[in-house]
């Protein structure tokens, strides 16, 4: 086995794992400290799949400012007083649903194999690396795009702001 | 080189844990967690398929998602606090005034 199929591996157990940890704590501050471990993970896959800009990316965006807010809701809203249990009959059930999709869609993957492999060409690219692929791709054919994201963040920016501030 | 297929049941294992949390958590922030785990899980794939067919559009997309999952964050941890200074409340048991 290669070195970049171990790593890769690795990174997916442990993502997989502390996953787990996030939706089974039931502390919100534990809960959120195992997503930053989940998204670093994340980010190592995608280095290993030679996205590097993108893994880049993920730790600022995700690591960086999402787990900031992230924390700061949860110092902000105080603690419950009464737990926050679940009915069994409603575990029970979502553990059915999502154990159907899981089997029905690995079964289906567990045999499947694209068509289609690396051209020989262009991925990665001659020259430059990832990042240079990733601004010429983002700034000529995806140019709108782009500008209509930017719109996008204004919009959720001024969202958030009317949403949270108190009411006078 | 890693098989497409293991990256796809790796982001499908994600995507799973991710909807289990958001349905059987009465927790909003860690609803919001699972879908980020979602979001998250759905870029995987999309950079699998972008190194499997050697175009870049997969990567592009995957930043595009990302915008979309700060913003969603935003807001939605917005309308957590929104809730809880009305409500008193982030059980999302509680929070039924639309059930009608």
């Amino acid at each position: 086995m290669e070195a970049s199929a171990i790593v890769f591996y690795t990174l997916a157990s442990m993502a997989v794992v502390s996953a787990v940890m996030v939706v089974t704590r039931r502390s919100a501050v534990h809960a959120a400290l195992f997503l930053v471990l989940t998204f670093f993970c994340v980010a190592g896959i995608y280095i290993v799949l030679s996205a590097e800009f993108l893994a880049a990316v993920q730790v600022l965006v995700y690591a960086g400012g999402v787990m900031v807010l992230y924390l700061f809701v949860i110092m902000l809203v105080p603690l419950q007083a009464r737990p926050l249990k679940p009915p069994v009959r409603h575990v029970a059930g979502s553990l059915l649903l999502a154990g159907l999709l899981a089997a029905s869609l690995i079964s289906y993957f567990w045999n499947a194999t694209p068509s289609a492999t690396a051209r020989e060409m262009g991925y990665p690219p001659a020259g430059g690396g990832n990042i240079e692929a990733v601004g010429m791709e983002l700034y000529r054919r995806y140019l709108l795009p782009f500008e209509i994201a930017s719109v996008t963040l204004l919009v959720a920016m001024i969202g958030a702001v009317v949403l949270a501030r108190k009411k006078v | 080189m890693i098989p497409a297929s293991h990256i796809m049941i790796f982001s499908m294992i994600l995507f799973t844990v991710g909807m289990l949390g958001v349905l059987t958590r009465r927790n909003a922030i860690i609803v919001l967690m699972g879908i980020e785990l979602m979001l998250n899980s759905a870029n995987i794939n999309f950079i699998a398929f972008s190194r499997q067919l050697g175009d870049m559009a997969g990567q592009i997309f995957g930043i595009f998602t990302i915008v979309v999952a700060a913003g969603e964050v935003a807001v939605g941890l917005a309308i957590i606090i929104a809730l809880f200074r009305n409500k008193d409340t982030i059980n999302i048991d509680e929070i039924d005034i639309m059930k009608g």
